[in-house]
């Protein structure tokens, strides 16, 4: 069974992306996505820039709104993502748990569409 | 609000006792929590007009009964409703005494409650947060974090789990010998899960974790007061005992991780050490070891430090070997090389870690952890960098991640 964890980071995570703290940052995030490279459970992934770099649209009665970053103003963003493929929910959320944002922001495990196998 | 007061206590103290007697003649945990649940809402509704009756737990037990003869009005078979009617009887004799104090007219049943929960028959993944819902009335929300399950499967599991005691009979009985060593264990087991589940977050203030080891060490000290012949009801009351003194001392002030072998000694508690030794001993002298025995007297050894100022490392290998011919679990197996290495002895400790094997340990954090302190021990540093990238990309616990990465740095920096 596939699923998506979605990291959900606060601004201090974004922040600390540069910066004096990044070292220790990035290595928090590499470690955890090579123990899930090594277990074998990590199907795919990705790192978002920033919130602040998004841009949002809108169709509304034909017209475009473009707004300037993300949709929801939260105190959390997403940052990026990994599909991990486990064999049950208590699984996921255990590699989940692991993340470095779960401690400091959130985050959100989703079923794959079309991954029950 | 004096009344509402009371009515807390009663919960407290009552709940699982009340909730033992009606279960153990229903044979229906979900029946007898509806029951007695709806008894302690009558209580909130009446008591603050009425007052505290004079006799509070025959009280509420009267209010169950009427419920379970309601319920059994609505089941249709008579085979259903039997137990209930005599379930029902017997809560009459009960009240029928007038007692102050039901708990005089009836032994304390909770140990059935315990044996039910912990069952063999029951998926062992329902047995902690079974006992945690029926025995101490934790709700399913809380107990699903405390086990990184998702509420709505909890819930289904502990209903699968009530369900199969209803279908399948399970007896509410204190098993008898040759049985009882066996059953007690998935006891002990359960209750020492709950204090382990507890323990992660037990550093975190206003944690709804935190207090989860509080009611652990509750439950083991019931289970001794409900067994006091058992000496390994007494270890593991004494092995929660020495972990809980120590809680204070697990990170410093900027709450970073502390190691036990570098814990400021002055932080424990010495009234929690000296209670665990005391229970120690007193298991000891029924000469009958066991595993939790050994835990505790391991634990006990490591408290030393605190008296004498050093930790008997050898006794400590020794006492793990003990424990590994009797409980060879994977943790144990990484402990005994921990101690090993703090013994001195870092080629037998990485020897004890490679003899593991590779799938079983892939995932398991405290292996790596372990396998980075010794690697580094011995000069292989950018091995043990490896090791310790590994153990912190699989920790959950922030302070845990950030003692690991300094080891990742300064074993980087060593093998440059």
């Amino acid at each position: 069974m596939q699923y998506a964890i979605l990291f959900y980071e606060s601004e201090a995570d974004f922040a600390a992306r540069s910066g004096p703290n990044s070292e220790s940052y990035w290595g928090a995030w590499m470690a955890y996505t090579k123990s899930m490279q090594e277990a074998g459970v990590m199907k795919d992934g990705m790192c978002l820039q920033p919130p602040a770099t998004g841009t949002s649209v809108r169709m509304k009665g034909g017209a475009r709104k473009v707004q300037d970053g993300p949709f929801a103003d939260t105190k959390e963003q997403l940052g990026g993502l990994t599909v991990i493929d486990v064999p049950n929910l208590d699984a996921a959320l255990e590699w989940a748990a692991r993340a470095p944002s779960a401690s400091t922001g959130g985050v959100e495990v989703r079923p794959m569409v079309g991954c029950e196998g | 609000m004096e009344t509402e007061s009371a009515i807390q206590e009663i919960a407290r103290d009552g709940y699982s006792r009340l909730l033992a007697i009606v279960a153990s003649r229903t044979y229906d945990l979900a029946v007898a929590e509806d029951a007695l649940g709806d008894a302690f809402h009558a209580a909130l509704r009446q008591w603050p007009n009425d007052g505290v009756p004079q006799s509070p737990e025959a009280w509420l037990l009267a209010v169950a009964k009427r419920r379970l003869v309601d319920e059994q009005r609505r089941k249709s078979t008579r085979d259903d409703a039997e137990p209930l009617l005599r379930a029902a009887a017997e809560l009459d004799a009960i009240e029928a005494t007038g007692r102050p104090d039901p708990s005089s007219v009836v032994p304390d049943e909770r140990l059935k409650l315990l044996f039910v929960c912990t069952h063999p028959a029951i998926d062992v993944a329902a047995r902690t947060p079974l006992m945690l819902q029926v025995v101490l009335g934790l709700d399913a929300l809380r107990i699903a974090s405390a086990f990184l399950v998702a509420p709505s499967a909890l819930s289904q599991r502990l209903v699968r789990a009530k369900a199969k005691i209803r279908s399948a009979r399970i007896p509410f009985t204190v098993p008898e010998s040759p049985e009882l060593a066996d059953r007690l264990e998935s006891v002990l087991e359960a209750i020492y899960a709950a204090y382990g589940a507890g323990w992660d977050d037990a550093v975190i203030a206003d944690s709804p974790r935190r207090e989860l080891t509080a009611e652990a060490i509750w439950l083991a000290r019931v289970l001794m007061h409900l067994m006091p012949d058992e000496p390994e009801c007494l270890g593991l009351l004494a092995l929660l005992l020495h972990c809980e003194a120590r809680q204070s001392a697990r990170r410093d002030k900027q709450g970073n991780y502390i190691p036990l072998a570098e814990q400021n000694t002055s932080l424990w508690s010495r009234p929690l050490m000296t209670e665990a030794k005391t229970f120690l001993a007193r298991a000891s002298r029924h000469q009958r070891p066991g595993r939790f025995q050994l835990e505790a007297a391991i634990q006990s050894a490591h408290a030393s430090r605190a008296f004498t100022g050093g930790t008997p490392w050898s006794g400590i290998v020794e006492l793990y070997r003990k424990l590994l011919r009797i409980a060879p679990t994977i943790g144990g197996h990484v402990a005994y090389a921990g101690a090993l290495l703090q013994s001195g002895n870092p080629q037998a400790a990485l020897c004890e870690l490679e003899s593991l094997a590779g799938n079983e340990v892939t995932n398991y954090q405290p292996y790596w952890a372990a396998k980075a302190q010794t690697l580094l021990a011995l000069g292989h540093n950018s091995e043990a960098c490896v090791a310790a990238q590994h153990a912190a990309g699989l920790t959950q616990d922030e302070a845990v991640r950030r003692f690991l990465m300094k080891l990742v740095s300064s074993g980087a920096s060593l093998a440059l």
